[in-house]
């Protein structure tokens, strides 16, 4: 095919796993000169790991990169940069300690040399002016006093700016997330601009219709595959929402809704649009993109109900944390440890830990969630897989006599078994009435839940119960545009 | 568009309004101290401090801390005591090597992803092995050559200011001007977009390690000058006062932000306080404690300016 000799980057067959989880499964993707592509899908299908594999930094475990029909076997941040690939990250990616010339001045290495700073300058405030006419930016300010859609301005700029080699592919993963509808649009004219002048764009944005009005060809990925991939005029809104969900699966993990509503409200907190409230004995999920303020909102809850200084006789909430290594475990310590840190007043008496209730405890708990050890208290946390790990952080918060669980994301890098033993005890406590917050990234286990707030930008834009809650409604509001 | 002080300005406007109280309260307690002689007796240690200090501010600009500064300054003084004295070429040799060992340090520090502090903390035991071996009682000798810098009258200013004038324009030059700087403050900052610009991470450690081994080389050989002899442990307060300078002068631990002629003024700074407490007759006994007190209301200070600050962006 032609393609292949003129596309500006052709990846075929591009397989990435981190451990167990295939987070690229056989992708192939072409980007053409004077191409916009759209990249769409739901919290780990795949977008920013493609991206990291077409800006080098990324070595696909298997599969081919080839570049203006050539075969490339080293590819690498180097040999991408000076194809002209640039990228602009979801995470904003300046040294916020430098000014705006010195960040220039570190993107574009072949920059340097007597009166640097000049040239620097020259080159980012030409490309703020273009892309961003009428800016109010000083060049010679630190990134970290600069608000933060002046910052994603700067990264933006910064990307098309030309010091030597100019930009032909740049990648936008989120560009407009913290930009106003007038820069956006500022930014989108850019982009056209960029395209009709023979360069490319790789567009990746959860805010559909700029998708759709910006982009020639859409690309919708899901669980590390491709599953659809049409020029922007074959999709509608409603299709796009629709393909990044799978087919609708014949399962029904729900809890049957029996007299919820009457139950008391136990806990509640004041959000923007929608309040937000959890009834006894409720499972509610927390779903939407991921970073969208649903691990702010657990946080809060948390800080809200627990005290700064003494811990509380009887505390109301307790979490479970979702990154098990950073806020989870104690690495040094013993499973029992591990498990019993949480409820150790109540296994003490005159601050003297009873080894005795200690152990009992712990082997209890052992037996109700099938914990894979053989002693308890003689072997490290670290001698658990991660599954079993997260069994024992269940049963830590689990063993409290707090009346509410939080969970950020707890089941993570979990294999299938552990999660339905997992859901099985959830389903079991919330039955006796424990009420689940549950912040999940995957889909299948906000859909096990009574009712489900979906977060876009710190807010909460839709509330599903009952029958309501399946991945259309879901896809349909983390994507839903306020001004659509 | 307002006129803003940039967060800069602000960084440095703290310690140089600290200095300038210090120096006046000197003054005032002490009117003879306002002379050519006086200045010269009251800021000469801190021309040694003040170097330690920008070779601090290297490591710390990198986001790692150097626990072996002391210890190593002390051996640099043997070394120049000794070596450089009596065979300046062997001498000048075994300091261009120890200063090889520093950037080789931080290439260890950055492959290996060691913490800073754990592979500094083991490496003063090895300097301070070393200075014990080279000069086990006090004793030694200044070369000539550094008796003479460091005792030179220069006119206007007595020796102690102009040197300290030119470290900081110096250090300035090398970590604010040039791209090195530029790239070693934005490890600092944000490693990870360092990488993805396609720039040799272990590279520019390397040098900012390899630049504090060399200003640390250079606070030793001052020392000497000033002391006439060394001894093993001549140095040892170095690493807390060099880490006091840095962030006294608006630098932090994290992110990057340090400011070589706040850290001279830092320096110059810790050794007045020592000054500026004896002219108050405070007993000996209390001194350390009063200078603590002094580092931490002007800490505070600055965590109230900072906060005031962030107040206002949020607005």
């Amino acid at each position: 095919m032609n393609d292949v000799a003129t596309a500006i980057i052709a990846i075929r067959g591009a397989k990435v796993s981190f451990g167990a989880v295939r987070a690229l499964d056989d992708v192939d993707l072409r980007v053409m000169p004077g191409e916009c592509v759209g990249l769409v899908g739901h919290n780990g299908a795949g977008k920013s790991t493609i991206v990291s594999v077409i800006n080098g930094g990324l070595t696909p475990h298997e599969g081919t990169i080839a570049s203006d029909g050539e075969q490339l076997e080293r590819y690498g941040i180097n040999a991408a940069r000076a194809r002209g690939v640039r990228c602009v990250f979801q995470e904003l990616s300046l040294c916020p300690n430098l000014s705006i010339v010195e960040n220039a001045r570190i993107m574009h290495r072949d920059l340097g040399g007597f009166r640097w700073r000049t040239r620097a300058a020259d080159v980012i405030g030409k490309s703020l002016d273009i892309v961003f006419p009428g800016h109010d930016i000083d060049t010679s300010q630190v990134v970290g006093d600069l608000s933060i859609a002046q910052r994603q301005m700067v990264e933006i700029a910064m990307a098309f700016s030309d010091a030597g080699i100019p930009p032909r592919l740049v990648i936008l993963d989120e560009p407009t997330s913290s930009l106003d509808a007038s820069l956006a649009r500022q930014m989108l004219d850019h982009v056209r601009r960029f395209i009709a002048s023979g360069g490319s764009v790789i567009f990746i944005s959860h805010i559909l219709h700029e998708i759709l009005e910006t982009c020639d060809r859409i690309v919708v990925m899901k669980d590390g595959r491709v599953v659809a991939e049409r020029p922007a005029n074959g999709f509608v809104h409603h299709g796009l929402v629709e393909a990044m969900g799978s087919v609708a699966k014949a399962q029904t993990g729900q809890r049957s809704v029996s007299g919820q509503t009457a139950a008391p409200v136990i806990l509640s907190h004041r959000m923007a649009d929608i309040p937000f409230a959890a009834r006894k004995g409720e499972i509610i999920g927390l779903a939407g993109l991921a970073g969208h303020g649903q691990t702010k909102l657990l946080l809060a809850l948390h800080a809200a109900r627990s005290s700064n200084w003494l811990p509380e006789r009887n505390p109301l909430v307790t979490f479970v944390a979702g990154d098990r290594r950073l806020n989870g475990v104690f690495e040094l310590w013993s499973i029992l440890r591990n498990f019993s840190i949480a409820s150790l007043a109540d296994m003490s008496r005159r601050g003297l830990i009873l080894v005795g209730e200690e152990e009992t405890k712990g082997a209890d708990w052992k037996r109700r969630i099938e914990i894979r050890s053989p002693d308890m208290s003689n072997h490290n946390i670290l001698s658990l897989s991660g599954g079993n790990q997260q069994k024992v952080l269940f049963a830590r918060a689990l063993a409290t006599r707090a009346p509410v669980v939080l969970m950020d994301d707890p089941m993570r890098g979990v294999d299938v078994g552990t999660k339905q033993e997992v859901y099985e005890i959830i389903r079991q406590e919330a039955a006796g009435g424990r009420t689940f917050i549950w912040y999940s990234t995957e889909m299948d286990e906000v859909c096990l839940c009574d009712r489900v707030y979906v977060f876009r930008e710190n807010r909460i834009t839709a509330e599903l119960a009952g029958d309501a809650v399946n991945e259309t409604n879901i896809i349909a509001a983390s994507f839903e545009v306020a001004a659509a | 568009m307002k006129f803003r002080l940039s967060s800069d300005a602000v960084r440095l406007a703290i310690p140089a309004l600290s200095l300038t109280l210090l120096l006046a309260a000197i003054f005032w307690l002490q009117p003879r101290a306002m002379s050519y002689g006086g200045l010269n007796l009251l800021l000469n240690l801190a021309v040694p401090i003040a170097l330690a200090t920008i070779a601090q501010m290297f490591v710390m600009a990198v986001n790692d801390l150097d626990l072996s500064m002391g210890a190593f300054v002390s051996f640099v003084a043997c070394v120049t005591a000794t070596f450089l004295k009596d065979a300046p070429v062997i001498g000048i040799l075994i300091l261009a090597c120890a200063i090889a060992a520093y950037a080789a340090l931080g290439v260890v520090i950055h492959l290996r992803k060691l913490p800073s502090i754990v592979v500094t903390l083991g490496m003063s035991f090895v300097w301070a092995g070393l200075a014990v071996l080279l000069l086990p009682a006090p004793g030694g000798q200044a070369p000539d050559w550094v008796r003479w810098l460091m005792t030179v009258k220069p006119p206007f200013a007595p020796m102690a200011i102009v040197a300290s004038i030119i470290i900081a324009m110096f250090a300035h030059l090398i970590v604010m001007r040039c791209s090195l700087g530029v790239l070693i403050r934005g490890i600092g900052g944000n490693q990870r977009s360092v990488e993805r610009a396609g720039w040799s991470v272990v590279a520019a450690r390397a040098a900012a390690y390899g630049l504090s081994g060399f200003f640390a080389v250079l606070a030793g050989i001052a020392l000497v000058g000033l002391t006439t002899s060394a001894d093993a442990n001549i140095a040892l307060r170095y690493t807390l006062l060099s880490i006091a300078g840095v962030i006294l002068g608006g630098g932090e631990f994290i992110g990057g932000r340090i400011s070589p002629i706040g850290a001279v003024i830092g320096a110059l700074t810790l050794t007045l306080a020592g000054s500026f407490l004896s002219f108050l007759r405070i007993s000996p006994d209390w001194q350390i404690g009063a200078q603590g007190a002094i580092l931490i209301i002007v800490l505070a200070l600055r965590l109230t300016l900072n906060r005031i600050e962030n107040r206002e962006k949020l607005q």
